[in-house]
């Protein structure tokens, strides 16, 4: 057979089949059966809402991409996730105008601006959610309580960490989300299933989220001993502390986010001990009662001074020693 | 323990098609020519020892070594010298080569003797007389190796036969099929550089070879053969020292520094070859594969035979091939010609279609860090990438880039199918200039 063009490009020669789009879509099925028992816990309109995040970020990434002459990244997921994740940090009866506005903060203001994907310095849904919360405060702390809860207040300001301060919060409702918080932080159980499953694909390395909600459990559970209370009581106050609030959602889904979390083993392992740190300190001490969402932007921008200090050191360098100046005997 | 946890996870589980593994060689009837390129190892290039008219017989020296770092070139059949000419090496660069006509007879030239080895400096001329390179690819001449700065600080062989490229399966066949002079080429080794402890390293993927080593080795302490993860590059000679002995090739040594000596096991096995018969390397074993290959098969070929010819034997394609290699899969080079002829270190001419070969489209970094966490040796792909896209010198030397072996492992891995290997070559190829200027 006569040969025809034959293709030279350089090594490798072969890829893995992983690449940007499979990812993302692990992601989304990662994030689906917290968004379903969302849906079960807090009524058919949280759906609309996730539905009107992801369609307005994928319409603001095209429309933005568009006007930019940008390459239209059609196709690799990323806004998808950023949506699903900005709906999951809204309450449930959110006026979708305003989750409209989160999703152009997220998309336009803190991913495309700065570059695209890969190179936004925090989590866009992150910041979407923090605009919302210092716009429209009043819309975003309005928990509605799940409509199972018989007799209790529909608007009732309460989310188990309150409820936490004022006594306690059945470990059963902190596991089903039957409580009120964000529509997608309540549900423990199914987020923690979507964090294995990301885990056993290999989609993220268990080791942020790991030394993440071990270090808020060792650390509150440490501060309760050392306030006094019995050891059986502060462990439950701990395990109450992981399973309320944002943190099972931040530590799975928003502190694992690539672009920014650190790249090294070592790096992750000081990143998640500074986010237990932060978000201990905020809930302990500061005014707001959710540490989780400001650790988490803070840690963002302590990301590039992390991935500098924990590189790992190349096989054969000598630690502390200069680069070989003369590059003597390197093949 | 702290080395096991540095090294978890590093590398690529690559696919391993070694569908060949188990196909003994054939030989292949002599070319219509074959092509002596001059420069088949690593150093300067050989000068052609003939000329055109001359009649050459199997294992005459065509191409004269320049200087201490080179290898002999042996004329792999007897016949006439029809031509000095001029090729087209993979990297672009012109290189003469002699060309030669067989004249069918395979006679075999007058001087060759099996050679009087009696001391270390016998058999070290007896090494660099087979005109003998390291056969896993790199082609570093091996009397070279053989003779390091501080002979006496080496304390361990490590015979290479990981062979963790996909499809390649001839360092398998090596030992299946000549188990004896791997056996015979390591004692030569052990007695006259008197080394005291020898370990094979062999890849969990290739059972019976472990098994015919085991046995031969059965009774020796010295020797010892070690099973390795089936695991991307576990052949690359960092890391297989790294694996089995636990010792660190310092970034600006080399494996002699830290008293290891690694030989490949066709080479080594070579060497046992020409102290029996003083044939030197003038044939070499070859995985031809891949699915545009009509036959694929492992073939020894004579050296110098244009790749087109080796196809041919297996049957030629019966499709189109998309790319084909001389080498594995992850290191190996995409020809632009079949007229190409076969070297010394080439192990595999792979003809791949479209659907087994993947071409890179770059997509944005999603800073995924797959790239850092598999490096086999531990550098940061993605931020020398950067760094050499920003040409800042500075940083390619805080970063390391010249620790980079070119293993593919960091283009491999990518999802968003960035081309990291070629660009880390290339900032280290410019950290190696700015540094020595």
């Amino acid at each position: 057979m006569e040969v025809q063009k034959l293709l030279v490009t350089p090594s490798p020669h072969i890829l893995a089949k992983t690449n940007t789009r499979n990812i993302m879509v692990g992601v989304c099925i990662a994030l689906l059966p917290t968004l379903i028992a969302s849906a079960v816990i807090f009524g058919w309109y949280v759906l609309l809402l996730c539905g009107v995040t992801v369609a307005a970020c994928v319409g603001f990434e095209a429309l933005y991409c568009l006007i930019m002459k940008k390459p239209i990244p059609v196709g690799d997921f990323s806004a998808v996730v950023t949506g699903i994740i900005l709906a999951f940090n809204l309450p449930p009866a959110f006026p979708l105008w305003m989750a409209i506005i989160g999703a152009f903060i997220s998309i336009v203001i803190v991913k495309q601006l700065f570059g695209g994907l890969g190179l936004n310095f925090a989590n866009p849904a992150l910041v979407g959610r923090m605009v919302l919360q210092l716009s429209f405060t009043g819309p975003m702390i309005a928990f509605t309580y799940p409509q199972s809860v018989a007799g209790v207040d529909a608007l009732a300001s309460a989310t188990p960490l309150y409820v936490l301060q004022q006594g306690t919060v059945p470990l059963m409702d902190l596991l089903l989300g039957t409580h009120g918080g964000v529509l997608g932080e309540t549900c423990a159980i199914t987020l923690i299933v979507g964090g294995l499953f990301m885990i056993f694909t290999k989609i993220i390395s268990p080791t942020i989220p790991v030394v993440y909600i071990g270090g808020v459990f060792v650390l509150k559970f440490l501060l309760g001993i050392g306030g006094g209370t019995a050891a059986a009581v502060a462990g439950m106050d701990a395990l109450g502390s992981i399973l309320a609030g944002g943190l099972l959602l931040g530590a799975f889904f928003m502190a694992t986010d690539y672009t920014t979390s650190p790249y090294t083993r070592r790096g992750k392992i000081v990143y998640g001990i500074v986010l237990a740190i932060l978000t201990v300190a905020i809930r302990e001490w500061a005014t707001m009662l959710e540490g989780v969402s400001y650790s988490l932007l803070l840690a963002n921008l302590l990301v590039p001074y992390i991935n500098g200090l924990t590189r790992q050191r190349p096989l054969g360098v000598k630690k502390g020693k200069k680069p070989a100046a003369d590059g003597k005997g390197a093949k | 323990m702290l080395q096991k946890l540095r090294t978890m996870g590093k590398g690529a589980h690559v696919p391993h098609r070694k569908g060949t593994d188990e196909l003994a060689t054939v030989t292949m009837p002599l070319p219509p020519k074959v092509v002596m390129v001059m420069q088949q190892h690593i150093g300067a290039p050989c000068l052609p020892s003939v000329n055109k008219g001359d009649e050459v017989f199997v294992g005459t020296v065509v191409g004269k070594a320049q200087g201490f770092v080179g290898a002999d070139i042996h004329s792999s059949v007897s016949g006439k010298v029809t031509g000095i000419e001029q090729v087209m090496m993979p990297g672009g660069a012109l290189m003469d080569a002699v060309v030669i006509e067989p004249d069918g007879q395979q006679t075999i030239a007058p001087e060759i003797t099996p050679p009087a080895v009696r001391d270390r400096e016998s058999f070290l001329a007896a090494v660099r007389a087979a005109g003998l390179v390291g056969l896993g690819g790199a082609g570093f001449p091996t009397a070279v190796k053989l003779q390091p700065k501080d002979l006496d600080a080496i304390d361990t062989l490590l015979i290479n036969a990981a062979e963790c490229e996909p499809y390649i399966t001839v360092d398998n066949r090596e030992m299946l099929e000549c188990g004896d002079t791997v056996l015979s080429g390591i004692m030569a080794v052990k007695k006259y550089l008197e080394i005291q402890k020898v370990y094979i390293g062999i890849e969990r993927n290739k059972p019976a070879a472990m098994d015919l080593m085991f046995s031969l080795t059965k009774g020796d302490p010295d020797l010892e053969v070690v099973a390795l993860p089936a695991r991307y590059p576990q052949g690359a000679e960092k890391v297989l020292i790294e694996t089995v002995t636990g010792r660190e090739v310092p970034n600006t040594g080399l494996p002699a520094d830290i008293g290891v000596l690694v030989l490949n096991v066709t080479t080594v096995s070579a060497i046992g070859k020409y102290l029996a018969s003083g044939l030197p390397l003038m044939t070499k074993r070859l995985t031809v594969d891949g699915g545009a290959v009509v036959e694929p098969k492992n073939v020894e070929v004579p050296i110098g035979t244009p790749i087109e010819n080796v196809i041919e034997f297996c049957g030629g394609f019966k499709t189109q091939p998309t790319k084909v290699l001389c080498g594995g899969p992850m290191m190996g080079f995409a020809m632009t010609d079949l007229s190409f002829p076969i070297l010394k270190q080439n192990n595999a001419i792979l003809a791949l279609t479209a659907a087994e070969t993947d071409i890179s489209v770059d997509t944005p970094c999603i800073r995924c860090g797959r790239c850092i966490g598999a490096c086999p040796v531990r550098l940061s792909p993605i931020e020398i990438a950067e760094a050499y896209d920003a040409k800042n010198i500075e940083m390619l030397g805080k970063l390391h880039a010249e620790v980079c072996m070119g293993c593919g492992v960091c283009s491999y891995v990518c999802p968003a199918k960035r081309l990291l290997a070629p660009k880390t070559t290339l900032a280290r190829l410019l950290y190696l200039k700015e540094a020595n200027k």
